[in-house]
Order: structure tokens, then sequence, then C-alpha cells
């Protein structure tokens, strides 16, 4: 068991500075918010993502300058099935967040972040590759690992790990 | 600010003037299968779009097969220039997920072969680096030191370069006899050996011209691309992880991180070479202050037991059966843990289902962020600065394709 319990409330999260920001700027953009091994994840609103992380990079208190790595994980077969995950950093407060938003199989689609962190790009392109979620507006989402002619998405959980023979 | 490097090359309508080139994925100075398209004009590289993924061999997806301490050994396989700082940033994540209390002297064994395997991962850069840009006697200087560090890593593990040498819990036998005497003796000659790399390069004619004002990066530029490292570090952003957010001990060491803030190669040849210097004073320490006791956790469902007991105990038996056989299981949540690699942030974000066998492993890999600066560095300059440029940022292709 892990030594100190999640905090899963929002309420009690409140002292946080990023969701504190995030709720006193749209309080339904932040679904849900879990403390947990003293990291912070924040499940934002699909819609609200883009402006969201825009705030969190400008806000001067909060300065979360850098995006350190996005990803996604399939919970196939429950739904929503993906949750995309995006680590950022605050070099000025040393402190990390992670934002999540979570996705429906049927609808895998969300907003690019490159025009937030031109660093996104790599990142949006590999989770593209990899798990056949596709972000708007994204400047050439194109096949980064796999090759242009690949069929499927092999880090999704319905895919073999040996591959289809 | 235009990052108009995401355009494709080959779908840019090119003017005729223009040319297509492709660079790789067979090169010498590429360090790696890297294959670049280049549109040029004359000599001058107008854009560039790097192309990768000819290395990738799934590890993600193999991690979620194997039970965790299993996954140990395919870490070092990503960054093989690094193989312990892989092995440290997996450990660390697992332990936090698992809450696990490392002793100290593995912590402090820890640090001591994670700043030795940064000493060989920069020797192997710099020598690579020099040969590309035409100083061949220095790639010689430095896989000189190199072996001996390769022979003191086999001394401890029993391999040169696929090291697996920690383990989740601690790291996984006691150094042999005398290896702690040669460390010291390695430690107290390295600084007049980085003296000599330097006499043969810092000051000479050549080099200044083929490396100052070339591939030049902003500081903006930098954290918008997501570059960390010796790479940002050259570009005068002062963050390093070991002293920004220590782990696994490192807050009880003194040293310095070399910045730089003119963000062309040579800066960043500077800050590596300085690197090389601090890093040696960071196992010294380490071997000085090098505490007794336990290397392992006490955490008998997680950590194997010796082989000692497992031949005389019947209840270590049984744990090291079952750790075997069926893994442990870790409580379910999720951590992201990140290390500071020889080149930059290496982070591991692991998702746990409570199961033995990890749900999602995922390595945020410095080289694979890094990477994106190079057209931005490299448009507007000659092709023969993308040798100097590609050696500059310092990337492991098996870091990036993983």
């Amino acid at each position: 068991m892990p030594p100190v319990p999640a905090i899963t409330d929002i309420e009690a999260l409140k002292d946080r500075a990023a969701l504190a920001r995030l709720v006193s700027w749209k309080a339904e953009s932040v679904n849900a918010a879990r403390f947990d091994r003293g990291e912070l994840t924040l499940y934002l609103d699909r819609a609200a993502l883009r402006e969201a992380a825009t705030l969190l990079r400008d806000d001067p208190e909060l300065r979360f300058n850098f995006l350190v790595d996005i990803t996604a994980v399939d919970w196939y077969p429950s739904e929503p099935r993906f949750e995309v995950v995006y680590e950022l950093l605050s070099m000025q407060r040393k402190e990390r967040v992670r934002l999540k938003v979570k996705l429906d199989g049927a609808d895998p689609k969300l907003d690019s972040l490159t025009p937030v962190w031109p660093a996104a790009n790599f990142f949006e392109r590999e989770v593209f590759d990899l798990f056949g979620i596709v972000f708007e507006g994204h400047p050439f989402l194109r096949r980064l690992m796999m090759p242009e002619n690949w069929q499927g998405h092999p880090l999704r959980k319905d895919y073999p790990v040996e591959g289809y023979r | 600010m235009e990052y108009e490097t995401a355009t494709p090359v080959l779908e840019c309508g090119a003017e005729d003037r223009n040319m297509i080139l492709n660079m790789g994925p067979q090169h010498p100075s590429t360090h790696g299968v890297l294959r670049l398209l280049l549109e040029i004009d004359g000599e001058t590289v107008v854009r560039m779009m790097p192309d990768i993924g000819y290395l990738h061999t799934g590890i993600e997806k193999t991690f979620e097969a194997k039970f965790y301490q299993q996954c140990v050994v395919l870490t070092d396989r990503m960054d093989y220039l690094c193989p312990m700082t892989n092995n440290l940033a997996y450990c660390l994540a697992v332990e936090k997920l698992l809450g696990l209390e490392i002793p100290p002297r593995a912590q402090w064994l820890r640090v001591m072969l994670n700043e030795l395997t940064r000493i060989n991962s920069h020797l192997v850069w710099l020598g690579t680096h020099a040969l590309d840009i035409g100083a061949m006697s220095v790639f010689l200087y430095c896989f000189r030191e190199r072996e001996e560090l390769l022979r003191l890593f086999e001394m401890v593990s029993g391999q040169r370069m696929m090291t697996s040498y920690f383990r989740i819990g601690g790291i996984s036998l006691e150094p042999p006899l005398g290896f702690f005497e040669r460390v010291k003796k390695f430690a107290a000659g390295f600084p007049g050996k980085v003296d000599e790399y330097e006499a043969l390069l810092t000051q000479n004619p050549i080099w200044i011209r083929r490396l100052k004002g070339v591939a030049h990066l902003t500081a903006e530029d930098a954290l918008a691309l997501g570059a960390t490292g010796p790479t940002a570090r050259a570009s005068g952003i002062d963050w390093d992880l070991r002293r920004d957010q220590p782990y696994s001990g490192y807050e009880n060491f003194q040293f310095r991180v070399p910045v730089a803030q003119e963000g062309d190669v040579y800066a960043r040849y500077l800050v590596r070479v300085q690197e090389l210097r601090e890093s040696t004073a960071i196992a010294r320490q380490a071997l000085e202050g090098m505490p007794e006791g336990p290397i392992k956790a006490d955490a008998p469902k997680v950590v194997l037991p010796d082989r000692e007991k497992m031949k005389s105990q019947m209840e270590a038996l049984i744990y090291h059966f079952k750790i075997i056989t069926e893994g442990f299981s870790v409580p379910a949540g999720e951590v992201y843990h990140a290390v500071e690699s020889p080149r930059g942030e290496m982070g591991y974000y692991i998702v746990s289902d409570g199961t033995p066998k990890p749900y999602r492993v995922h390595m945020r890999s410095p080289s694979f962020a890094n990477l994106q600066t190079l057209p931005r560095i490299c448009e507007g300059r000659l092709i023969a600065d993308v040798v100097a440029a590609i050696g500059s940022i310092d990337i492991v292709l098996g870091d990036i394709d993983r």
C-alpha cells in the first residue's frame, strides 16, 4: 500500500497554485484532481485544454514554461478509453504538474498543443502513431516511429504484443 | 515566434533551384540511424526534416508483457551510452510507486556509478564529435579512458555496456574487492586527461573556427522546443535536476552546474567538458563519503534474498521462488520520475494497475526532445555545419526510437 493515501478532493487541494489558478479561471475546466505520491494530476476538460495550458505557461505566478512530455494510456475495454498525459515543469517554482484529458475510443481527438509549446510536435506525432489519437491543428501529423503504410497502432491494448502475423 | 520546421520538406513546393538531399540513415556523422531530409540551395540548408524510427523496437510495448524486475534489463538497451542512468531512472520510478526506502550505501554507489556513466557517455560524445569535425586523435585519447571505465563497469556488473546493475530496491551485488581503489585511481588521474583533451581542442584555431558561432540556439528556442541537459545549459538555461530536484541523495554532494550563454556548438563543447570535471568530483566525493551498510532495501517481497540465505533459510527460498515465478505486485497508481542523464531529462512515466506487470511505461527520452532543436539550429546554415550541429546536441538513436 502507498504510505499516504491519495487526495482526490478538489477542495482539499486548493492550496496547490496550479489547481487554484485553473479553478478561479474556469471552474468547469477541471473535472477532477488527484494528489498521489507527491505528484499532482489535473483532469481537464477536452475543450479547455489549450487555453488552460496557455494560462499555466503565461501566468507570472506559475510559469509552467516547459513541456516535459506527452504520452497516452489506453484503458481498453473500459470507456473513456484513452488518457492523454501532459507533464509540465515550472523551472521558476521547481514544480511539476500533470494534465490529463480523457477521450472516448470512438472519437479520439483533441487540440494540439504545438501553438503553445513547439516541443509538442514530435510528442504528439508519436502518440498519434502509436495510439491513433488525432491532434487537431498539428502542422504535420504523420507517423513518426512506424512506417507510413503501417496498419494499426501498436501501443493500443487490443494490439497483440507479438504483432499481427 | 515562427516554427516553420514543422512543414514537410518534400511537400513544401520547393523552388526549382532548390535540391532535396537525403542524409542518412547510413551516414557516419549522424551517430546512428538518423535520416535527415535537407532542402538545400547550393551549400545552404533551407529546410530540414529529421526522419526517425529506424531503430524502433517497441520497447514500451515489451515492458507491458514483463515483470517489473525483468524490465530493468530492457532499460539499458535504450540509451546504450548511459545504461546506469536508465537503470536508475526506472528503479527510482518503481521505488516511488512501491514507497521503498533505499539504504544510503546503495544511493551513494548509484550516484558514483551514474557519474562514471556520465563521463563514459561524454567521452564517446567528445571522441565522435571531434572525429566528425576532423580531429582524429582526440577520439583515440577519449577511448583510452573509456576503456578503463568499461573495465570498471565489467568489474561490478560483469558487463561492459549493458550493465543492468541496479535493482528495484537497491543494487544487485556488493562491488568486488579492489574496485574502490581502481575508481579512486581513475578519479585521481582523470582531470589530467581532461587537460589533455582541452590542450588538443579548446584553443585550437581550427576547432574554434568550426565551432564558434555555429548552430546557434537561443534560450527561448531551447525552452520552447523542449531541450534539456547540456544542450539547454549551453544556451543559458540554468537547470539541472541533480541540483534543482535532487534524487538518490544528490543533495548531499557539492558540485557546480556549468552554464554558458553563447548557445553555439563551442558553448556546448565547453559545458560538457566542464561536466567531465564536475562528474569526477562527484564520484570522488561519493567514494570518500561511502557509507557502510546494506545495499538493498529491507523489503523481502520485492528484493531477492542473498544467495546464502536462499540456500539456508526456508522463508528466503519461498520469497525467491515467488519473486522469480510470479513477480511482485505494485500498488496501483502512476508516477513520473526524472533524472539528469548525460543528455538531459530522462523520465519514466509508469502506470500500475496493481499487478506484477506494468500497465504502461513511457520514457521521456532527452535525445528525442533535443532532436527537435536540430532543424531550428541548422536552417539557413551550411551543410558542413549540420555535421557539427548533430554532434553538438549529442543524440543517441536507441534513446530516440526506443
